[in-house]
């Protein structure tokens, strides 16, 4: 029989299967489809200390074969998510949960994890260093090797789960990142976030997006996100999460091969949202079809 | 919310660049009017999503105006299968309507209110639709509004057809008890400092899943932040907060 468990940071997880945060809410209303304790876990929305609406709309525009998005980390609050979100998943969700955290200043990360860390639901914090949507926080973090590292130790000061920094491929050298961010503590790394990118509306000669740039997401820049966790696993031997454009059972073995311990799956959620239940279900018979009896054996094996 | 194969049975021009398909298959999950499907189209990545015109067992009619590549596609349809998701929305809420309802469309906002005409007038209501167009090689759906039982007065902007004007320039005179309204947003923002009663506006907003996940098509309220996919598309007149 396929053997599909994996264990990340110390959690041993059914499966590698995990939708990325911003694709999956709060898990809670997902439930209404499909039992989401299949999952291996999943990541939920970016979450900040204070509320957020994020930015104006138009927020979504249509790419070959992906799309682009520019939400801006809208969320209700780390109160409210503990208050309100994670309350309603506990009744759904018998797994850890990946909280996603988003900040603006180190105070800020270590303020909303330090929140967290309370949760006996939260598994694991992944620090997004990397949303490409908020001006003065977000990305500006996780294109630095230095502002990366400081908020890796911030957090890392205040909680004993496993910290997961999320990474932005939107930097010269990404290995180098996430060298600084495992040095200054992080159990794992997740990349990637998406790539910045734009559209242009030819009949109003205006960029689609309102806030004009936004995250480039989906299968389009599957290979782009392997090469970058290729690099990445060889340079960290802290846990690697891959994410970026994986639709598909032999886009998650394509990523675990590269160095991926798990895998998101983000952009494919929005066009399918049975995408994950569905890769779950169609990895033992991928798996069977490339000779692998247990997903946690081929782990880096392409490095 | 369901996800399942529709059959193309029908997919006709009604009007200048406005077509009508019928499809069958599993309407279980479309409860009320006001929803709207998420249809995926071969080559493009996000689901297009449309408003439900009519349900009649397990026939789905939509209505469409070719705005771009995946309403062009479809246009070019004759048979075949689509992947749909069903039931989105929340749809019109008819307990409030009161006897003499006015439903107010424009273009393509037309569509959904005749779902909604058919199950006011079920409820025993006398609704009364003022639909607008351009002009009059756009018009579409005023015979099957009259013929269901409803009152039908147009509108078109170049005076064409009808009264000459916009949908508000028809509302003087007309006695109504509360209105529902759909169309694009400078219309309906007339229609909120037109009208004398409560009514209910339907938005429209680009999407990304079109099922409350992303976050894409999100709108300030009185009452918080809403997905204009999930917690709208219809929102109350007196929940909405106009974007500056």
């Amino acid at each position: 029989m396929a053997e599909m468990k994996v264990n990340l940071c110390g959690i041993e997880l059914d499966n590698p299967v995990i939708p990325a945060s911003g694709t999956f809410g709060y898990g809670w209303e997902f439930a209404e489809l499909y039992d989401i304790n299949i999952l291996g876990t999943f990541s939920f929305k970016g979450t900040t200390a204070a509320a957020r609406f994020g930015n104006p709309t138009p927020r979504i525009a249509e790419c070959t074969s992906g799309m682009i998005n520019a939400v801006g980390l809208q969320n209700p609050g780390v109160d409210r998510v503990i208050d309100t979100e994670l309350p309603k998943l506990e009744k759904c969700f018998h797994k850890k949960v990946m909280a996603n955290v988003s900040g603006f200043s180190a105070e800020d990360y270590a303020y909303t994890c330090s929140r967290l860390d309370k949760c006996d639901i939260v598994g694991w914090l992944e620090v997004n260093v990397s949303c490409p949507n908020v001006h003065g926080g977000g990305m500006s973090f996780g294109t630095d090797p230095k502002a990366a590292a400081t908020v890796t130790k911030a957090v890392k000061a205040v909680t004993k789960k496993p910290v997961i920094v999320k990474l932005s491929p939107n930097v010269t050298d990404i290995a180098e990142i996430a060298k600084s961010c495992e040095a200054a503590g992080a159990d794992g790394i997740s990349l990637i976030n998406t790539l910045l990118g734009m559209r242009i509306d030819l009949k109003k000669r205006r960029p689609v997006i309102a806030n004009k740039m936004g995250g480039f997401s989906g299968s389009a820049i599957f290979p782009v996100a392997l090469r970058m966790v290729y690099q990445v696993a060889g340079a960290v031997s802290v846990p690697v999460v891959g994410i970026g454009g994986v639709s598909s059972a032999e886009d998650v073995l394509e990523m675990m091969l590269a160095g991926a311990t798990a895998v998101e799956v983000g952009a494919a959620n929005l066009v399918n949202p049975y995408a994950c239940r569905d890769i779950i279900e169609e990895l033992p018979n991928a798996m069977e079809k490339y000779g692998i009896k247990s997903l946690s054996e081929i782990i880096g094996g392409a490095l | 919310m369901k996800q399942s194969f529709f059959e193309i049975r029908e997919n006709v021009k009604l009007a200048d660049g406005v077509y009508r398909m019928k499809l069958e298959g599993d309407t279980s999950a479309i409860t009320a009017s006001g929803q709207f499907v998420n249809i995926k189209l071969d080559g493009l990545f996000l689901r297009r999503p449309i408003s439900v015109c009519d349900v009649e067992g397990d026939i789905l009619t939509l209505i469409y105006k070719v705005v771009g590549k995946g309403t062009a596609q479809m246009a070019a349809m004759q048979s075949g299968k689509l992947d749909l998701l069903t039931g989105l929305g929340n749809g019109y809420d008819t307990s409030t309507s009161g006897s003499k309802p006015l439903l107010i469309g424009g273009g393509v906002g037309v569509p959904p209110l005749y779902m909604l005409a058919k199950k006011l007038l079920a409820e025993g209501k006398s609704p009364h639709a003022v639909l607008g167009f351009n002009t009059k090689s756009e018009v579409f759906y005023a015979k099957e509004f009259a013929s269901l039982g409803a009152g039908v007065t147009i509108a078109t902007v170049d005076g064409s057809f009808g009264v000459k004007g916009y949908v508000t320039d028809a509302l003087s005179g007309l006695d109504y008890t509360y209105f529902y309204t759909c169309g694009p947003e400078p219309m309906l923002k007339a229609v909120y400092n037109a009208a004398s009663t409560s009514g209910q506006f339907s938005f429209e907003e680009r999407m990304g899943c079109g099922f409350g996940a992303c976050m894409g098509c999100s709108c300030q309220t009185v009452t918080g932040y809403k997905r204009i996919c999930r917690d709208g598309p219809v929102l109350f007149k007196e929940e909405i907060l106009w974007r500056k």
